[in-house]
């Protein structure tokens, strides 16, 4: 057999940016390389320099940045060489393919002109043929109506119809590398799988390589052939993806892989969080920079940086950073055998057959509609949109709802609703037994003691100008908490959530992502509410610090006996957390149970195919899974289907359903149904649900 | 949807009655202003020997400026006027409508070519600033552009006609004018008035030029580098375009999308600017107009000014949407 | 192995204090040296305008019989005028109500503006309507046109008014722009954090909504600063700003620029220069606290490259 010659070598690369507080050290040596034909995974959180590396390849790096190192590509060096020549490589036989389609494509010109730009630029053709090669690659990419689309601007398309253009893109003159730097991150999860398909489309026509940046570890599981994981700069692991997966040998990607939440976990699995965040890259100190966070630290581990070692029981070749790693070769350490896992815990009330437990919110028939006004100078309503349209949600005590969906499912328009207590135009809500609709002003203002919220994003969420203790305090001095008790109840607060009393005087900048949304949380809680709606409070966050805030929101509701509303698209988080769980889409509530009953056994094909789209991080399952990919994009909300919502893009209404039941979805609009054994907790909106006659 | 076009028309029929109204509004409420407060009595009564009282107010009657008359009355009269397109009569008894006419044709033939020049220039200066950021010529263009903008049209406008003489004084002839539209006598528009009136319209189109340069290279400067930063000037280098081209293609093309505005509403207001050029030039266009008419108490001619600036307003803003419309086709179709 | 996680131990990312943001405005504006410049110069025009009458010994309505239309010279420094007066201790004069009519104005200007334009952006609705349409009304009424017609109403009483009606027709657009501001960030996350713990609107308002426009407001007020003055010399020019015996750089100008291409030009240059030196200082702070407070706006500094 012939040893191939690597398509492209990275060898020692550093870039380091200059900055008002000092250099950023950006990359700090790294080597790797990508054979032709095979998908390189490179994974990493914020600040571990994946992204920077690419765009070092590619010779996108602003005028400013320190290259050093060696990038060769077919045999030929790329740094150092100038912009035009570097030019004919680019877009040609090496592309890329970004993380936000809306910025990366051009908003005044068509994305017709902007892909036959690309064909023109390496090949030299004319303006129709161009044309016709545009037609094919959107058709080839999933477009429909072609040619029609290539007209239209940027921003007429949705999220994954414009990274559909931008695949097109990238593979219009038969490149030799892709490189996809976290091309599915701001997409839904349905949409990511038929992004995922499409990209492995675009291997198999082309027979390109494929370097995957992402943070998303079970989007590489089964799409990877190798992987490498970046930390601060520098790799600390590479190797085939089934010797990472499951014989990883760095104390990071343990860790890492043992604080991710499993779509498939057994119910009360621990998640095993890992201390403290990613250094920042002005003046590390010396040595490993994973020492101040890693549990089998040394003190060889803070003097000198390891080298890459390789390990010698895995089958492919497989390198670690590690000064230990031979250690956890031999012992085979796992991730209990490192980090301290904890213990599940439970409250009294949890205990407690569910019917016996006081309602914390009941909804009816909620719906709400916004009027669709379009054009920006020309304002008119054109139609209605369809936000909400008629759920019901039923919470207890000292239990968590997982309201599950899609982005314009509604469901942050339904704890808007929730939480403006106001009349609902259509339906009711009731607050701890009381209708909202009854409420005086008065009524309202003591309710929001009872319920409060945490939101995604901590650093939007929190007035950037005051201090901890300030926005710890504004909840107790709106509704009237003298001093006294305030300063006692901030101490309090501080040390549930895992803060230190002298963070006080700090400001929101000064912490870290989760810290900040510890803050959030102990904000939450200061006027002891009953129930605290979540919405997405750990997606802005790095993977490796959410196990720690998921584990502090299941403690705090165990001791405190909370219940949670929680809001979120990632379905393995949801399943950790949640004790049941309802999924939405286009306004409805299409499934909703007990989680594991709904999980283990999904009764609506939009349950099933979301549920086939999240990825696992662990290669075989992935390798072995069916995966239903939906068709199409969400409908409108303007412009719901009539009878089932769902049957435009139902995997059951294309593949399995007879004309004559067809018919029925699309006449009568299903209502949820109980499913299963009569009692069991689980119901599902479709006529023919699975495993139902 | 059927009712598509039908709300469309709707719609702009709404705006335009708003537009309208607004318009109406602020042009009583200038001639409220100006009938009240200015005081052409005054212009009577301070000859020498003064006029008998009523010979006076016989004059301001016909004039529709007497003071005695109700205001209210007054404003009917000159509404009624209005509405059948005649505004009435100046203080020196002349057409409102043939004075605004000539004036306005004055002030056009001042500010056209000046304005238009600055623009381009500015447009230019802007973008080769801001594609070599940091450069001498980018510092350069920043502290022209600076000192440029603080210097008051009126400082500039003396400064440069004082120039002018010198640099008359300096070559012994002279070549530009620093009086005037014009050197009476020349038979209109043959080649000699030509170049003659170009003489004299190099000293203020200066002025002019300059200052739109200064603005507008700081605003395009601004835009381009936002633009020049973005993400999807990155998407066409990553697409194989390099640097130079993608920006001009790309950058450029988008950060022209707010110079629509900006030059809309510069181009329109630049008639009032002109009341500064137009005085120490000695043009006798609209800017000149506008402070006599105050200075002379001429009511008539004040309202209708007034007026005059409410249309160019609202068009400015109208001619701006306009032009976004044309550049960003992200307002175009949604 | 244990059952409850410990306080989680996380090091903070940066150990600044909170002066760090303010220190780090400093830092930004204080390697600005043209903007520390004219941060100087204005310091020393309000010394020359303020101080300086009381070191020389010409005041600004003093008529020396002994020298009319003196070219500059050792007695007058900058030289008198046709009646006498000195243009040195009139330029002076002249500066003091320049620099109080822009700085009171600025502030006048963007404090209606900031009320103006958060009110209409955060209550939307009818407000929001008429604060527009009030907007639209008074940016279709030619300012110039209406302060010069009022002119003679001050006459004789105090500039202040003068000031008032300056400001009023300053604030439109950028009440606009705060508007526009205010709209979206209510539909920030700490907005809605405050409104849902039942905190009221007048305090959302100004405890997180203003504050958090700061930067902005700053920046605002100071370019205001300059357009005040420029705006009171254009109306003073004429005769419409501020009326005799008051004093300031429009009038000296308006007085005396005629006679620029004479030899007395000196009467028409020494104001002109000084008030285009003060406008420039100004100018030059404004950029300054830009790229000091908010260094994103109007330079592509690495972005999009350095972020990962």
């Amino acid at each position: 057999m012939t040893q191939r010659q690597p398509l492209l070598e990275v060898n020692g690369l550093s870039v380091t940016f200059p900055s008002e507080s000092g250099a950023v050290e950006a990359v700090r040596g790294v080597s790797y390389h990508v054979m032709p034909g095979e998908v390189l995974g490179i994974a990493g959180e914020s600040g571990s320099g994946k992204s920077v590396s690419s765009l070092a390849v590619m010779g996108l790096l602003s005028r400013r940045a320190r290259i050093a190192g060696s990038v060769r590509f077919e045999g030929e060096e790329l740094l150092g060489v100038g912009d035009k020549d570097l030019s004919k490589i680019r877009g040609g036989r090496i592309t890329m393919i970004f993380q936000d389609p809306l910025s990366a494509l051009t908003p005044v010109f068509t994305v017709g002109d902007q892909i036959a730009e690309a064909v023109r630029i390496h090949q030299n053709v004319s303006k129709q043929a161009a044309m016709d090669r545009v037609v094919d690659l959107l058709n080839m990419a999933g477009i429909p109506n072609p040619r029609q689309r290539a007209r239209a601007f940027p921003h007429e398309f949705s999220g994954g119809m414009r990274q559909r253009v931008m695949i097109a893109m990238a593979i219009a003159n038969n490149p030799k590398l892709i490189i996809a730097d976290e091309p599915t991150t701001a997409l839904d999860v349905t949409i990511q799988a038929q992004i995922l398909d499409l990209l492995q489309k675009a291997k198999e026509a082309t027979g390109a390589a494929i370097v995957m940046i992402t943070h998303d570890l079970g989007v590489l599981a089964g799409f990877a052939d190798r992987l490498t994981i970046m930390y601060a700069g520098k790799l600390v692991e590479i190797g085939e993806v089934d010797d990472v997966f499951y014989r990883p040998r760095m104390p990071y990607t343990i860790g890492l892989l043992g604080s991710i939440p499993r779509i498939d976990a057994a119910p009360g699995t621990p998640l095993t969080p890992i201390e403290g965040s990613p250094p920042s890259l002005t003046n590390l100190p010396p040595g490993c920079p994973f020492t101040p966070r890693c549990p089998m630290r040394v003190d060889i581990c803070r003097e000198e940086e390891p080298d890459l070692l390789r390990m010698n029981s895995s089958g492919g070749e497989h390198f670690v950073a590690c000064h230990r790693s031979a250690e956890i070769e031999q012992k085979n350490l796992k991730g209990v055998d490192i980090f301290p896992a904890s213990a599940a815990v439970s409250s009294r009330i949890e205990e407690l057959p569910r019917e016996g437990r006081t309602p914390v919110l009941r909804i009816t028939d909620l719906k709400k509609h916004y009027p669709m006004i379009s054009g920006a100078i020309l304002r008119r309503r054109v139609g209605t949109i369809y936000a909400v349209d008629g759920i019901d949600l039923d919470i207890r005590e000292g239990e968590t709802l997982g309201l599950v969906g899609e982005s314009g499912c509604g469901k942050t328009t339904t704890i808007l609703e929730i939480l403006g207590l106001a009349r609902p135009a259509s339906g009711s809500i009731e607050v701890l037994g009381r209708n909202t609709a009854a409420m005086t002003a008065r009524d309202r203002f003591q309710i929001r003691r009872e319920i409060s919220v945490v939101f995604q994003d901590p650093m939007a969420s929190i007035d950037p100008r005051m201090p901890v203790s300030d926005i710890l305090a504004e909840p107790m001095v709106t509704h009237g908490v003298p001093a006294e008790e305030r300063s006692k109840r901030i101490g309090q607060l501080l040390e549930m959530v895992g803060l230190r009393p002298e963070h006080t005087s700090r400001y929101p900048q000064e912490f870290s992502g989760g810290q900040r949304q510890r803050v959030c949380i102990a904000r939450a809680l200061a006027l002891k509410p009953k129930l605290l709606v979540l919405d997405e409070p750990v997606s802005a966050l790095d993977v490796s610090i959410r196990a720690g805030v998921l584990n502090l929101l299941e403690e705090l509701k165990a001791e405190l006996g909370l219940s949670y509303l929680f809001v979120a698209h990632d379905l393995s988080v949801v399943r950790h957390i949640s004790d049941r769980v309802a999924v939405m889409y286009l306004g409805r509530i299409v499934e909703t149970g007990d989680v594991n009953r709904v999980f283990d056994r999904p009764a609506h094909p939009y349950t099933q195919a979301l549920l086939s789209a999240a990825p696992l991080p662990d290669p075989r399952k992935e390798r072995a899974r069916r995966r239903i990919i939906l068709k199409g994009d969400l409908p409108s909300p303007a412009n719901p289907p009539s009878g089932c919502r769902f049957r435009t893009r139902c995997q059951k209404f294309a593949d399995e359903l007879n004309d004559s039941q067809r018919q029925v979805c699309i006449d009568v609009d299903p209502v949820l149904f109980d499913h299963g054994n009569p009692g069991s907790d689980h119901r599902a909106a479709c006529h023919y649900a699975e495993g139902e006659n | 949807m059927s009712s598509y076009n039908g709300g469309l028309g709707i719609f702009l029929l709404r705006r335009v009655v708003y537009l309208a109204v607004v318009v109406l509004i602020a042009t009583s409420a200038n001639y409220f202003l100006a009938a009240t407060a200015l005081n052409p009595r005054s212009n009577f009564e301070g000859r020498n020997p003064p006029p008998p009282p009523a010979v006076v107010d016989e004059q301001l009657t016909s004039l529709n400026l007497n003071d005695k008359t109700p205001v209210v009355e007054r404003f009917g009269r000159w509404a009624d006027g209005v509405w059948h397109g005649n505004l009435g009569l100046t203080i020196d008894h002349e057409s409102v409508n043939a004075e605004m006419r000539r004036r306005v044709g004055v002030s056009l033939r001042l500010l056209l070519i000046g304005s238009l020049l600055g623009c381009f220039c500015g447009i230019a200066a802007g973008a080769w600033s801001a594609v070599n950021q940091y450069e001498f010529s980018d510092h350069a263009m920043t502290i022209l552009s600076f000192v440029i903008l603080s210097v008051p049209t009126v400082v500039l406008a003396v400064f440069l006609a004082n120039a002018g003489s010198s640099f008359n004084d300096a070559i012994g002839h002279r070549l530009v004018y620093n009086t005037g539209e014009y050197t009476p006598g020349l038979e209109a528009w043959t080649s000699a008035d030509i170049v003659n009136r170009l003489q004299h319209l190099v000293l203020p189109s200066l002025v002019l030029i300059l200052q739109g340069l200064a603005f507008y290279s700081r605003y395009q400067r601004n835009s381009m580098l936002d633009a020049v930063g973005s993400d999807f000037v990155r998407t066409a280098q990553a697409k194989g375009l390099r640097r130079p081209q993608a920006l001009i293609r790309h950058a450029l093309r988008t950060a022209l999308i707010p110079m629509g505005t900006f030059f809309a509403y510069e181009f329109t207001l630049i008639f009032i600017g002109s009341i500064f050029v137009e005085k120490i030039f000695s043009w006798h266009g609209m800017g000149e107009w506008f402070v006599q008419s105050i200075q002379k108490n001429d009511v008539n001619a004040t309202a209708a000014i007034g007026m005059f600036v409410a249309v160019l307003v609202l068009f400015a803003g109208f001619l701006s949407d306009v032009v976004t419309v044309l550049l960003d086709p992200r307002i175009r179709r949604t | 192995m244990s059952s409850i996680p410990s306080p989680i131990v996380e090091e903070p990312v940066e150990t600044t204090g909170h002066d760090s943001r303010i220190r780090l405005v400093l830092r930004r504006f204080l390697r600005r040296r043209l903007a520390i410049a004219g941060f100087v110069i204005v310091l020393l025009l309000f010394a020359f305008a303020y101080i300086g009458p009381h070191c020389y010994k010409w005041r600004y309505d003093q008529i020396d019989f002994e020298a009319f239309l003196q070219r500059p010279s050792a007695t007058h420094w900058f030289g008198t005028t046709q009646n006498g007066f000195d243009m040195l201790a009139l330029t002076m004069r002249g500066m003091q109500k320049s620099l109080i009519i822009g700085l009171i104005g600025a502030v006048l200007s963007t404090g209606i503006a900031a009320i103006a334009g958060a009110t209409a952006g955060y209550f939307s609705g009818w407000t929001d309507r008429a604060i527009v349409a009030l907007i639209d009304l008074i940016l279709v009424l030619p300012g110039f046109l209406i302060i010069a017609i009022l002119s003679p109403v001050f006459h004789g009483r105090t500039w202040l008014i003068f000031v008032v009606l300056l400001a009023a027709f300053q604030w439109m657009i950028t009440a606009r722009v705060i508007r526009s501001m205010t709209l979206s960030m209510k539909e920030r996350e700490f907005v809605y954090a405050a409104r849902f713990m039942g905190v009221p609107d007048w305090k959302i308002i100004f405890r997180h909504i203003l504050p958090n426009m700061s930067s902005f407001l700053i920046i605002d007020a100071t370019i205001n600063v300059s357009s005040l003055i420029l705006a009171e010399v254009g109306l003073s020019f004429f005769g419409f700003g501020v009326q005799p015996p008051d004093i300031s750089l429009g009038t000296l100008i308006g007085d005396h620029w005629e006679s620029a291409q004479t030899a007395n030009g000196y009467q028409f240059y020494f104001p002109a220069i000084l008030l285009v030196i003060l406008v420039l200082s100004v100018n030059l702070v404004g950029d300054g606290l830009r790229d000091a407070l908010d260094p994103s706006a109007g330079s592509a500094t690495g972005k999009g490259a350095a972020s990962r």
